[in-house]
């Protein structure tokens, strides 16, 4: 069955209120809330999502994918990988 | 109107002045403490705040120290010595690359970078890198995601991007290497009663770029409010050696050659300098775009970088988080 953005949204998440939240769920961020804007996630804890995303998703991700538009929500990492697995 | 590199220029003579007025009361009065402990690097913070703590508490109130390591360049402590002896007070050598050994610090940093580059060994060098906040598209600018870069014993350079494990470790084990000399410096102030200084410049510490607990640590920091070009013309003028004047900052901490631009900041010294004093002064990218040689869009993205590092650096200038009031005390 193919992935849905919906999928990875929810599995982001999950993986943002265990490991960035300390289970947290109330602070959990909108799909759309930017991770730069809001503070939630530094570069290091881009590097800890990348990492995660490749194990999960069996992706590899570029030195010139690490940008905002890929990365900086929970909407956008969705996107992303559902566009690196199609791709 | 364009802004130049101008406005970094200060009256040296009454800045010092002022420096050393501060230096004298804040060891006497609030510290308590009858002179300062400098760690002497070879670079130019550290032997400005010599060179300024000699002038303000006369050079038997102050102790040098030369702490090189394994990694250190072979001048480091030929150039530290020459500040010592310029200002003529007392220093002590302590390598400490027996502690650093018995801590294991080059061995957790090897095994780290073998994550990453499984044949790294003897004779390999290495550093960490953070790309150019000037490459990439504006819209979309790359994450400060560091790389290791490797020179293997045939000359060939090799970069890889550090996965969050990997990084940490080699940050972990070379952060041994500050905490050390800051160890060590607080052995020296405790023995004769003086006080420890940090050297960070303004540029370093409002961008995070100290160890905390490390050269982060410290009793008084007096030139943490000077830009780094200040920084030059004050060792200039108060007559620091020549060859550390006139040397290019590096970290000395990896054992390939590292300048202090492709490890932290986005640009030489001088045009972080301006970056940082015209955001401070809540200057329009383009007003200051002409002097640096970028453009203006440019120029937002350093404006961007900056504050991304006082972001990710907010915790290293924070005292411990407390968890209930302590009224009873004053500080």
């Amino acid at each position: 069955m193919a992935l849905s953005p919906q999928d990875v949204e929810r599995d982001v998440t999950a993986f943002i209120v265990e490991n960035f939240l300390f289970g947290n769920a109330a602070d959990a961020p909108k799909p759309a809330t930017s991770f730069m804007e809001t503070g939630l996630i530094d570069s290091t804890g881009i590097l800890e999502l990348v990492a995660w995303l490749e194990g999960k998703y069996g992706i590899s991700v570029g030195d010139d994918q690490l940008v905002p538009e890929n990365l900086d929500s929970v909407g956008n990492i969705a996107a992303f990988v559902v566009r690196t697995k199609g791709g | 109107m364009g802004i130049g590199f101008e406005v970094l220029d200060i009256d040296l003579e009454a800045e010092a002045n002022r420096i050393c007025e501060a230096i004298r009361k804040g060891v006497s009065l609030e510290l308590k403490r009858r002179g300062v402990v400098v760690a002497l690097s070879g670079g130019i913070d550290s032997s400005c705040v010599a060179a300024l703590s000699a002038r303000a508490l006369g050079p038997k109130h102050v102790h040098g120290l030369h702490m090189p390591e394994r990694d250190s360049s072979g001048e480091t402590i030929k150039l530290s010595k020459s500040v010592s002896d310029t200002f003529g007070f007392d220093s002590t050598v302590e390598d400490i690359t027996p502690i650093l050994e018995g801590l294991r610090c080059y061995e957790r940093r090897d095994e780290a970078i073998k994550m990453v580059f499984p044949d790294f060994g003897p004779g390999w060098k290495s550093k960490i890198v953070l790309p150019g906040v000037l490459d990439g598209s504006a819209a979309n600018q790359s994450y400060n995601v560091y790389s290791v870069v490797v020179q293997t014993p045939g000359g060939e350079i090799l970069k890889k991007r550090l996965p969050p494990k990997a990084y940490l470790q080699i940050v972990a084990a070379t952060n041994f290497k500050q905490r050390t000399r800051k160890m060590l410096e607080y052995y020296h102030a405790d023995r004769l009663h003086f006080a420890t200084t940090g050297t960070p410049n303004r540029l370093e510490y409002d961008q995070g770029f100290f160890v905390k607990n490390g050269d982060g640590a410290a009793d008084i920091k007096p030139i943490a409010h000077l830009y780094k070009t200040q920084v030059y013309a004050m060792a200039r003028h108060l007559g620091v050696p020549a060859a550390i004047c006139n040397r290019a900052p590096t970290t000395d901490t990896y054992s390939l050659a590292q300048g202090q631009d492709e490890f932290y900041f986005s640009l030489p010294y001088d045009k972080m300098d301006l970056c940082l004093w015209a955001k401070n002064h809540g200057k329009a990218p383009g007003d200051v775009a002409g002097a640096l040689g970028l453009t203006a869009e440019q120029v937002e993205r350093v404006y961007r970088d900056i504050d991304q590092k006082r972001a990710t650096t907010r915790y290293m200038h924070l005292a411990p988080v407390k968890c209930g009031e302590i009224p009873e005390l004053d500080v």
